[in-house]
């Protein structure tokens, strides 16, 4: 192995690390809000590069549907429990179950975007609702419950979302055209311009959610949600609110790395489980709290990943999963354990 | 009047009850989920075009989902026999279940037939569990060889190899050595990757820097395209091949322009309407692409389909002749259909031309693979 070979490596290891650091960034920000582990974040992945790849042959993307389905069983349920003499919170509810899956279901019915720029944003708008959605149905009722109970959820919801890309998507997997044909050599080393768009991409989408959380009162009223619930309930912070703003995050962020990956991969129905696994190694250095952890985790998970594909290509998954072995390891040994009190 | 009605109805429903009872029963089993999706859903389409009578005989088919995991074969297995009393079990669609479907089939002495590829299902024969095992799909070594033979033939020497990290891969790696030692080509490099990898960067720098004057890569269905893309990315000009496992039409989607000029072996029924005239296996593989484009449209035909197909063929084969002998439904009945699958001979499917022997329980021969380039985003038959 030569100088330019590493370097070609890191390029791929830093490409790939900032994928698994959006996702990463996702997981630590939907457990710290809601203490859910998304496990599902994977399939919102996959679920943004397959319907983008549905657009671009001329086809509704089956994700619409869902996002309309889940739309109208929101509505049900906030109708039933106004009924019931709950208080509703009808703004946000009309926003994410009527407002944007049916801008979503008009555009793409009457007005077909022909553009990528058009495409992405409508995959964006497909997508990004979802978060909320699965939110409500599958998590809220059971906000009060342990850690634990909100993990099993997941993984069921997990299994459902795979199922249901099966059926939208088919067993085959597609890809997209990239959003940069640009290609060129720097120092030797050939770069594409599509890396240079997800590297580019996942740092601005970084610092903005860095911005977003020290600077907007939003951000600061999620943090604080994270840090204590009750503490910001009795500050005024409509912290069911706050999960249905995380998930929404997750899900614009999540479609965001689908649109990434898919022209420098194959994306299948079932891709987004191990993209959305290696995100929770990273999570996991991060103790699922530290963001800055995280994005490092990303990176050393991406590199790990690349340099162990050269050296050992047969034990590449090995080598990078048993390396939550140490780490969790060290996280024990640092931290004392703390009773969960909620 | 009414009485009449009544004796009518009733004598019908007694009929209908003895055509039940004696109703021939098959048992099928593929992976029309999971991860061996994509080969599990033509074979489970496949199964609709089977006959739905055999002789005077009515067949009925009872169809399982085995989500391509090992422990669900299994249960399916055991479930169409004990339950449905089925005579004669089709599946898995992978290896690693139709292994394990081995067991069950053998206690109950029902006749099986595998649709998956790897020779160790039906080897040894001299094993009395296999006894009662065939399968419809090529053995890898036939299409090694022919990869072998095409790459001697055009004056390659150096070969790197790129595999699924899996039983799939590993299977070829080992056919591939055989067929490339007869031949005295030198494997320069061994690389693996994941199906569900989104980079092979690293493997490719490494098959590179070997310099090989080829490289094959060993992986199944869109996941393969990959590597081949990869390499062109890095500048690779040497000839690539695949194996037979790519051969279905979202690989060219999937692929592009960046899989032109691919070589790889594959089962006639791929290339059916480019075949010579004379070409044994010409007319059935085209009866089968026939059969399953009026169904489910044009153009939707794969080859893994064709050894559901032929799996069926062979069945029916059989069957003809075990119904000579014994009653559907009986002990007797399912071990004169094992014999006669042992004794089909000149049987000509959608893969090729079967044989079927007490020592050969696959059956094909070198007519069951031609060579095949992709060349303007589709299957070129290459004459030898």
């Amino acid at each position: 192995m030569d100088f330019q070979i590493a370097l070609m490596l890191g390029q791929d290891g830093i490409v790939n690390g900032a994928i698994y650091g959006l996702l990463a960034l996702t997981l630590v920000l939907v457990f710290s809000v809601t203490r859910v582990i998304f496990i599902p974040q994977g399939e919102l992945v996959a679920f943004g590069a397959l319907s983008m790849a549905a657009l671009q042959l001329g086809k509704t993307p089956p994700t619409l549907w869902l996002g309309v389905g889940l739309g109208l069983a929101v509505l049900a349920m906030e109708g039933w429990r106004a009924a019931r003499g709950r208080q509703v919170e009808w703004g946000s509810t009309l926003l994410w179950a009527l407002l944007l899956p049916g801008i979503a279901a008009l555009w793409s019915l009457l007005a077909r975007p022909t553009g990528l720029a058009a495409q992405t944003v409508l995959t964006l708008l497909i997508v990004t609702p979802l978060g909320p959605l699965l939110y409500r149905t599958a998590y809220r009722p059971l906000a009060n419950a342990t850690v634990l109970m909100l993990l099993i959820v997941s993984v069921a919801l997990h299994g459902v979302m795979v199922g249901l890309g099966l059926l939208f998507f088919g067993a085959e997997g597609s890809r997209t055209p990239a959003f940069s044909e640009l290609r060129f050599d720097l120092g030797g080393i050939p770069l594409t311009g599509q890396s240079l768009v997800v590297v580019g991409v996942a740092a601005l989408l970084m610092l903005g959610m860095y911005l977003f959380f020290e600077r907007s009162i939003v951000g600061k009223a999620l943090r604080a949600t994270a840090i204590n619930r009750t503490g910001a309930r009795l500050m005024g912070i409509p912290t069911e609110l706050a999960g249905d703003l995380s998930f929404a995050l997750a899900a614009l962020i999540g479609a965001i790395s689908g649109l990434l990956i898919a022209p420098i991969t194959t994306v299948y129905y079932d891709t987004g489980f191990l993209i959305g696994l290696k995100g929770f190694v990273a999570a996991i250095i991060g103790a699922l709290a530290s963001y800055p952890l995280a994005v490092v985790g990303a990176l050393l998970v991406g590199l790990l990943e690349a340099f162990s594909s050269f050296w050992a290509s047969a034990f590449k998954e090995v080598i990078v999963f048993t390396l939550i072995i140490p780490v969790l390891w060290w996280r024990s040994l640092r931290t004392r354990h703390v009773e969960e009190d909620e | 009047m009414k009485y009449f009605k009544h004796t009518l109805v009733a004598s019908a429903l007694a009929l209908a009850g003895l055509a039940a009872q004696a109703d021939m029963t098959v048992g099928v089993t593929v992976s029309a989920t999971g991860p061996a999706a994509s080969l599990g859903i033509p074979e489970k389409n496949t199964i609709e075009l089977m006959p739905k009578q055999i002789g005077n005989q009515k067949v009925n088919y009872i169809v399982l989902d085995d989500a391509s995991d090992t422990t669900t074969a299994v249960t399916n297995a055991r479930k169409l026999i004990t339950e449905h009393k089925v005579d004669v079990l089709i599946g898995s669609t992978v290896t690693p279940n139709s292994l394990a479907m081995i067991d069950v089939a053998a206690e109950s002495s029902t006749p099986m037939i595998s649709m998956a590829a790897s020779a160790r299902i039906v080897e040894p024969v001299t094993d009395p569990k296999r006894k009662w095992v065939f399968k419809t799909p090529q053995n890898d070594i036939m299409m090694a060889v022919a990869i072998a033979q095409h790459m001697a033939a055009n004056g390659v020497k150096s070969v790197g190899f790129i595999g699924f990290a899996d039983a799939y891969g590993e299977g070829w790696l080992q056919e591939f050595q055989k067929a490339a030692g007869i031949k005295q080509l030198n494997i320069v490099a061994t690389e693996r990757y994941n199906r569900s990898d989104t980079s092979v960067t690293g493997q490719v720098l490494k098959l590179v820097s070997a310099r090989p004057d080829a490289i094959l890569i060993a992986g199944s269905g869109t996941p393969a395209a990959l590597p081949q893309k990869a390499l062109k990315e890095r500048g690779f000009a040497g000839k690539i091949y695949q194996t037979h496992g790519v051969a279905n039409n979202d690989f060219l989607r999937v692929g592009g322009k960046d899989v032109e000029g691919t070589l790889l072996p594959a089962g006639p029924m791929l290339v059916a309407a480019q075949l010579p005239a004379g070409h044994p296996v010409k007319k059935s593989a085209t009866d089968y692409v026939t059969a399953y484009e009026v169904k489910f449209g044009k153009g939707s035909v794969s080859t893994f389909g064709g050894h559901a197909w032929d799996a069926g063929l062979l069945m029916q084969a059989a069957a003809t002749e075990a119904l000579k002998k014994a009653q559907p439904g009986t002990p007797a009945f399912r071990a004169a259909l094992r014999d006669a699958l042992e004794q089909v001979k000149d049987l000509p499917g959608a893969h090729g031309v079967f044989n079927m022997s007490p020592t050969d329980h696959a059956g094909l021969d070198q007519r069951g693979r031609v060579m095949v380039t992709i060349s303007n985003g589709t299957w070129k038959y290459l004459s030898e």
